[in-house]
């Protein structure tokens, strides 16, 4: 579906705004569409803050047993993480921040798969299924 | 950047967030409640989110830091008409939302302020 760019502030409201309009188009509850908004705008801000800007995707996948998801990847080619282990630790930070953004975002999220490497970049894709 | 008005109500200021937040709005929110709360001497400040459809760490963090810059000027901040699935979502993430209190609409944030004395 629509690929988003991340490189300003309006950027990452625009990503959380879309991730909410097909959310609530796909039939998820009111508390998992805020959940998904929610992480998105975290991956957005990382993609944004630490990565250096890239991008969002925004797709409607189906389930084998015919749930209805919303997914959604975000990319950049910014510095990477060296310990991906510690970067999923709740209350480590890169920065200023309370270090939740990326364990915080997996736990509102149904699947969540993080790849990175020091020198090319992140790619973090998370998944949540309607009830 | 899209500013957030902020009213002064007798010892209270108020302010009422009525659009998607951008991070800049935020950190523009927080000084210029500093700025106000110096001028004005008021000694509560309440925080309407009724509209505020996301609250994530960074949003969460700043409501606290304005909590605690309020506590330097003698103010106490209120958060008040914070929505269901926010405040699920909040809890799951793992913010607490130190430093601030919270109450389930403005009339009362303005009883727990008015009951300090």
């Amino acid at each position: 579906m629509d690929e988003l760019p991340i490189r300003s502030g309006d950027d990452v409201v625009r990503v959380r705004q879309q991730v909410r309009g097909a959310a609530a188009e796909n039939g998820l509850s009111l508390v998992d569409q805020t959940k998904l908004v929610t992480a998105a705008s975290e991956l957005a801000r990382n993609t944004l803050v630490h990565g250096g800007g890239g991008s969002a995707r925004v797709e409607v996948v189906k389930s084998p047993n015919g749930r209805t998801g919303i997914k959604l990847h975000f990319t950049d080619e910014g510095p990477g993480i060296a310990d991906i282990g510690l970067a999923l630790t709740d209350g480590w930070s890169s920065g200023t921040g309370l270090g939740l953004g990326l364990s915080g975002a997996r736990r509102l999220v149904d699947e969540f798969e993080l790849n990175s490497k020091p020198g090319t970049g992140t790619s973090v894709t998370i998944v949540k299924w309607s009830r | 950047m899209e500013q957030v008005p902020i009213l002064k109500i007798g010892q209270t200021l108020f302010v009422s967030i009525q659009i998607d937040l951008l991070d800049d709005s935020v950190i523009r929110l927080q000084e210029d409640l500093a700025d106000e709360l110096a001028a004005t001497g008021a000694h509560g400040v309440i925080i309407d989110i009724t509209a505020v459809e996301i609250v994530d760490s960074f949003i969460g963090r700043m409501l606290s830091t304005i909590g605690s810059i309020s506590r330097l000027f003698d103010a106490e901040t209120v958060i008040v008409g914070m929505r269901p699935a926010v405040a699920i979502t909040l809890t799951e993430l793992g913010l607490s939302l130190s430093g601030v209190r919270t109450a389930l609409n403005a009339e009362k944030g303005l009883e727990i302020l008015n009951g300090k004395s």
